[in-house]
């Protein structure tokens, strides 16, 4: 992987000026491009963290130090609101997604060959969210279903599910077949090598899965959109009228904090995966 | 109880029938077919119909709503979309590719932090993120604050609430996902055939181009859908950042529903919008398939 020994005859052509020991020469200016890449996907970033801090009402002039913009917002009782649907939301989709996901993987993975239940299962994550918020809306319309946090609930089931089957799937394939077969042949029922073997091997797929679906739920915006009730708005959605009618900083102070969120679960999911041993 | 029998040759995936597979399959099954395939059937389905006065239906058939499609004012909108969507894409490829180039190459340990620093933005709040750039292109903001601090400009300059504000805007949402898939294609490369290539007495440059740039086209081609789908669809940067002016098929969709009160016209648009973007997918998959089992040129 580090070295290696490659045959170079030297100096086979004039067109070499150089044959370097090192296989893959890597010029140093690759990394500019990169660089500069970070330094767009960060500064936008960046700037509403450090306007969090921003003693000003102003958003456009940086007038010191302070805190202020901290108490005020979770002294605002629609973000409040808005943060509390949210958290709601995703728990139930969340909790929905992580056993329908599981079940789904579990029989993909053993009872079907083919791709088709595999892609339908998994087609929630590539559906274009537009078309399934408009779909469910049209859908709670005609059954006469009141929009409400629950419909928010099991519409975001739909895509979460699809996210955890994937993740599930994935655990599988990198799972020993053979552990399953030797419970079986010492005499355990297939539902007790299930729950004692199958699932705590598939445990940090399923963790993994489960907050992937989390996080993709506190932030979706679009289907939420379509099956909430006005009177019960999502995070997402309260940033969005937010930003629709006037930002006040408190929108900063809130976007750190989520910021730090995701930070905090994107490198714990990272980590259970790596736990998983996904082999590349 | 059970007697295990030996298959002679080993399948590759053993079906047991243990548990019967309708606790595991059904569940799911049921909740994504009521939710999912169910709504867009449902969609489809009002698409042939006429709209109700206050946002229902009639159950009346119709083709009128697929002939509305064809009304100059949409079609523009259509056209107009698939451009942005279009040029964000080719912006992403061009921006993604070397990013994208330049982890490839880097060590293990480094690769997996530079993959998260892809990551992390796209895993912050997207309206955060789209409010961001708001700050910056308004007349009063940072943007113009710098290029008037460094003397390069002397009075702002309108940048928010126009076209390249949400080709920006659509750029920034989804860049990461051009990143990852290039990366992945780019990792797997075999780096013997680079070298092949150098000891035959190519550039790295020319090594590049007739190795691996060819190599990647697949990679590529599934960063395009990854951006391109979302970035068709969007309807928040649009309003937020264009400002409204400056529309795109998600804005129409979005106002049938909750202006017009015309939904079968507004089923009508997601589907076509949908309908284009399988047909992009189709399209992309065939490519990826005669490129990666094309006969190769001896």
């Amino acid at each position: 992987m580090v070295d290696t020994t490659a045959p170079t005859t030297t100096a086979m052509r004039e067109l070499e000026p150089t044959a370097r020991p090192r296989a893959v020469r890597k010029p140093r200016g690759i990394l500019v491009p990169l660089w500069l890449g970070y330094v767009f996907l960060y500064l936008p970033i960046l700037i509403v963290v450090i306007m969090s801090f921003n003693a000003s009402e102003n958003l456009f002039v940086w007038k010191g130090f302070s805190l202020r913009w901290y108490p005020e917002l979770f002294a605002d009782e629609k973000i409040m609101q808005g943060l509390g649907n949210t958290l709601i939301v995703a728990t139930g989709a969340t909790a929905i997604a992580t056993v329908l996901g599981t079940l789904l993987a579990y029989g993909i993975q053993h009872y079907t060959r083919g791709g088709l239940i595999r892609a339908f299962a998994i087609a929630p994550a590539i559906l274009p969210d537009l078309l399934l918020g408009i779909g469910l809306l049209t859908l709670f319309s005609l059954a006469s279903i009141t929009l409400g946090l629950h419909s928010v609930i099991l519409a975001h089931g739909v895509f979460a599910t699809a996210f955890v089957t994937a993740i599930v799937l994935a655990r599988m394939a990198n799972l020993d077949p053979s552990l399953e077969e030797a419970s079986r042949d010492l005499g355990a029922g297939a539902l007790r090598t299930f729950m004692r073997v199958t699932l705590p091997q598939l445990a940090p797929g399923i963790v993994a899965g489960a907050l992937l679906a989390f996080t993709l739920s506190i932030d979706e915006f679009v289907i939420a959109f379509f099956t909430t009730a006005p009177t019960q708005p999502t995070l997402p959605i309260v940033i969005y009228s937010m930003v629709r009618f006037g930002v006040t900083p408190e929108v900063n102070a809130l976007a750190t904090i989520l910021l730090l969120v995701s930070v905090v679960t994107v490198i714990a999911a990272q980590r259970l995966t790596r736990l998983t041993g996904s082999t590349r | 109880m059970t007697s295990t029998n030996h298959p002679a040759a080993p399948a590759a995936r053993t079906v047991r029938r243990g548990l019967a597979p309708v606790p595991f399959l059904a569940p799911g099954m049921i909740y994504l077919i009521l939710f999912m395939a169910l709504p867009v059937g449902l969609l489809a389905f009002y698409t042939f119909f006429k709209r109700g006065r206050f946002g229902g239906i009639v159950f009346e058939f119709t083709f009128d709503n697929w002939a509305k499609l064809l009304e100059p004012l949409y079609v523009g909108v259509i056209l107009q979309s698939i451009v942005l969507a279009g040029i964000v894409t080719l912006l992403a490829l061009l921006i993604g590719y070397p990013m994208a180039y330049a982890i490839a190459g880097l060590s293990p340990k480094w690769r997996t932090v530079a993959l998260i620093a892809v990551v992390l933005p796209f895993w912050t709040n997207f309206l955060i993120r789209t409010y961001a750039w708001i700050l910056l292109l308004n007349n009063a903001g940072w943007v113009n604050q710098w290029l008037q601090g460094l003397g390069i400009t002397d009075a702002p300059i309108s940048m928010l609430y126009t076209p390249q504000a949400i080709v920006v805007g659509l750029l920034y949402m989804y860049l990461p996902l051009m990143v990852l898939p290039l990366y992945a294609s780019l990792q797997q490369l075999d780096p013997s055939l680079r070298e092949a290539a150098t000891n035959l007495g190519a550039t790295p440059w020319r090594a590049f181009r007739t190795v691996t740039l060819p190599l990647s086209i697949p990679g590529a081609l599934t960063g395009c859908i990854f951006v391109f789908v979302p970035a068709m669809s969007n309807f928040v940067i649009p309003e937020l950042i264009g400002g409204g002016k400056t529309i795109m098929v998600g804005n129409l969709v979005r106002d049938q529903f909750f202006e017009a009160r015309d939904w079968p016209f507004g089923a009508t648009l997601a589907l076509l919008l949908t309908i284009l973007l399988v047909i992009v997918i189709v399209v992309q998959t065939a490519v990826s398939r005669r490129l990666t089992e094309g006969p190769r040129r001896g």
